[in-house]
């Protein structure tokens, strides 16, 4: 098992070099001047004088060579610089760290309901196959992998917030500590949007995974044994069977960063998908950078813990 | 006598000879869903080929007095803020939906083929590193990978397909790996390096044929998806310029007449799910008609 652990870290590792690469070489593949780029409209208007263009690419090291560039940022990086924004003039790190735990609250919600849900609903879609509970959930499983999520939060806000008047006021983001009610009111709607997807591929997937392991010899033999239908799931069914969910997990954490631009932005909640918008639209390619680099770096360690359990769930994994 | 019975009565019990189109046809057309998606599709495809015979009105240019209008005999789906007919906007955007699902899927499926076959079947160095960059862009969620590919190429047709087929190489180009991986090993494969066959022969001759059923299914099921996408890179307003028309960034102008005109963000919404369902259900009746192994894989 450590072996294991230690053979996935150094993998880990590496795809995380690769990812860096991508995303810093993704900015200089660009035909043209990078820091015109950076500046954006600024320095394309001609409203820079030659000499500030000068001063501007040294100290933005952006007269040193390419691979110089390179391990300059990512020394950065590892010393939490992160770089400084062009549209908010603000610290990326701070603007990061403001942002972060608004979307990582809705995140960490949907995610929790996603997987409970999923999990039971495609459990008792498996165990109970045919009867109406296996027609609502895989109905409500295939509803949520084809709505579009941010459609389904525009319908909400129509008819639960417009028309029906439950829920309101139901933009923006208050802080859990600043009022609770208003917070919970405010998140209920980008909370089902950002798990709703997430929930029926877990559910698809439970119940798949379900009806695959209810035939195999040892479930017979278990029911042979004369034990109860609730220990045979529990005990012996429901391990193997989550298996696959669990690989699901890191997809599915995937899905609600993917997801929180487009929730975000239909709820107006200034987390960080909303200020990943913003700063493409604002041409802030540092923002846009050291943003989706946190959010690949979080997946990708999340896909190793996946990776991990995975190997202590299903021992053939390990030595295979 | 007796023997010559046995015979004639083992000659009966021969099972009949089924053609595979049949049995394909016969197991693809059994669920009305499988059906209805066909349907569905047809009547997409139809539209986008269709579309200036059967827009009833010119969905880049509006009757400015015609503004906001609900919908009604005249304009059945209403217009917008520009007086553009909502029925003719959504007839075009069919075209860039479907443009955009095929384009991307195409240029997808071929890398992620030759990547997932290149590294299967060589092993090796060869698989470490393009495995490894595959990885890589998974770590990225889709759409904020597309998302990023976008911003650095800046918004057109053309740049939302190269973001979207970047972003959906990597599944391609794993599950053609893990075919790849499970078909070289088969006696066959290795009849024919004994023969001494060429290895881009033996991959494309033999391997490539072998894993194609299920990668036509993953095929199937990931336009739906990236029709998905592509409604969400132009919802945030990322992907086909104005006036052009996307399902997407329909839904986006029409939020704003949320209260007075829901229909405008209702109508495309709806097309983009009712799309992506029918890519769905007949992908689930290609995967059950070609491969019914591959129930829960994919």
């Amino acid at each position: 098992m450590t072996t294991y652990i230690i053979r996935r870290l150094i993998l880990g590792i590496f795809i995380l070099i690769i990812v860096t690469l991508i995303v810093f070489f993704a900015m200089r593949l660009l035909p043209g001047d990078p820091l015109v780029i950076f500046m954006g409209q600024q320095a394309s208007s001609g409203s820079m004088s030659a000499e500030q263009m000068e001063s501007l690419r040294h100290e933005y090291g952006l007269d040193k060579p390419v691979m110089m560039q390179y391990f300059n940022w990512l020394g950065g990086l590892l010393r939490g610089n992160l770089g400084t924004s062009i549209y908010y003039h603000e610290d990326v790190g701070k603007l990061l760290a403001n942002r972060f735990p608004i979307t990582l609250h809705l995140g960490v919600l949907a995610f929790i309901i996603a997987n409970v849900l999923g999990i039971l609903l495609g459990l008792l879609a498996g165990i109970r196959r045919g009867t109406w509970i296996d027609t609502v959930s895989t109905t409500l499983a295939n509803i949520g992998i084809t709505i579009p999520v941010f459609w389904l939060g525009i319908l909400m806000i129509y008819t639960l917030g417009l028309k029906l008047r439950w829920i309101i006021p139901f933009l923006g983001y208050t802080s859990p500590f600043d009022d609770f009610g208003m917070n919970t009111k405010q998140i209920i709607m980008p909370v089902i949007c950002l798990a709703i997807t997430g929930l029926a591929f877990t559910a698809r997937q439970m119940r798949s995974a379900m009806l695959e392991v209810i035939r195999q010899d040892y479930i017979r033999t278990a029911w042979s044994k004369g034990l109860k239908e609730r220990v045979i799931i529990i005990r012996h069914a429901l391990k193997n069977s989550l298996i696959p969910v669990i690989t699901l997990m890191g997809i599915g954490l995937g899905m609600v960063f993917g997801g929180a631009v487009l929730v975000e932005t239909v709820f107006a909640i200034p987390g960080i998908g909303r200020l990943l918008v913003t700063s493409i639209f604002a041409q802030d390619y540092v923002v846009i950078q050291s943003g989706t680099l946190v959010i690949a770096f979080i997946i990708i360690l999340s896909n190793l813990l996946v990776d991990i359990s995975y190997g202590w769930l299903d021992p053939r994994i390990r030595y295979g | 006598m007796v023997e010559k019975a046995t015979t004639i009565q083992e000659f009966v019990e021969a099972p009949p000879r089924v053609s595979e189109w049949r049995r394909f046809g016969r197991v693809f057309f059994q669920r009305k869903l499988v059906v209805f998606g066909l349907v569905v599709l047809s009547i997409l495809i139809i539209s986008a080929i269709f579309a200036p015979w059967l827009a009833p009105y010119d969905p880049y240019r509006g009757d400015l007095s015609d503004s906001l209008v609900q919908p009604s005999g005249k304009y059945l789906l209403g217009t917008d803020i520009q007086g553009r007919d909502t029925l003719s906007r959504l007839i075009y955007g069919s075209r860039t939906a479907l443009l955009v699902g095929f384009v991307t899927t195409i240029t997808a499926t071929i890398l992620g083929i030759v990547l997932g076959l290149v590294a299967g079947y060589f092993g090796g160095i060869t698989n470490m590193v393009i495995m490894r960059a595959m990885d890589a862009l998974m770590g990225f969620p889709m759409l904020l990978l597309a998302l990023l590919i976008a911003a650095v190429l800046g918004s057109g047709i053309q740049n939302v397909i190269i973001a979207l087929s970047v972003a959906t190489l990597p599944g391609y180009a794993r599950v053609m790996h893990g075919l790849t991986l499970s078909v070289r090993e088969n006696d066959y494969v290795l009849a024919e390096r004994a023969m001494g066959s060429s290895n881009m022969r033996t991959m494309v001759g033999h391997i490539l044929p072998n894993t194609l059923p299920p990668m036509i299914v993953l095929v199937t099921l990931q336009l739906g998806s990236i029709i998905l996408a592509e409604a969400g890179l132009s919802f945030l307003g990322i992907g086909i310029r104005p006036p052009g028309a996307a399902w997407g960034s329909m839904v986006n102008d029409g939020y704003r007449f949320l209260v007075t005109n829901p229909v405008l963000s209702f109508a495309p919404g709806l097309a983009i799910m009712l799309v992506v369902f029918a890519f769905n259900m007949v992908g689930d009746g290609l995967r059950d008609a070609l491969d019914p192994r591959l129930r829960g894989i994919l």
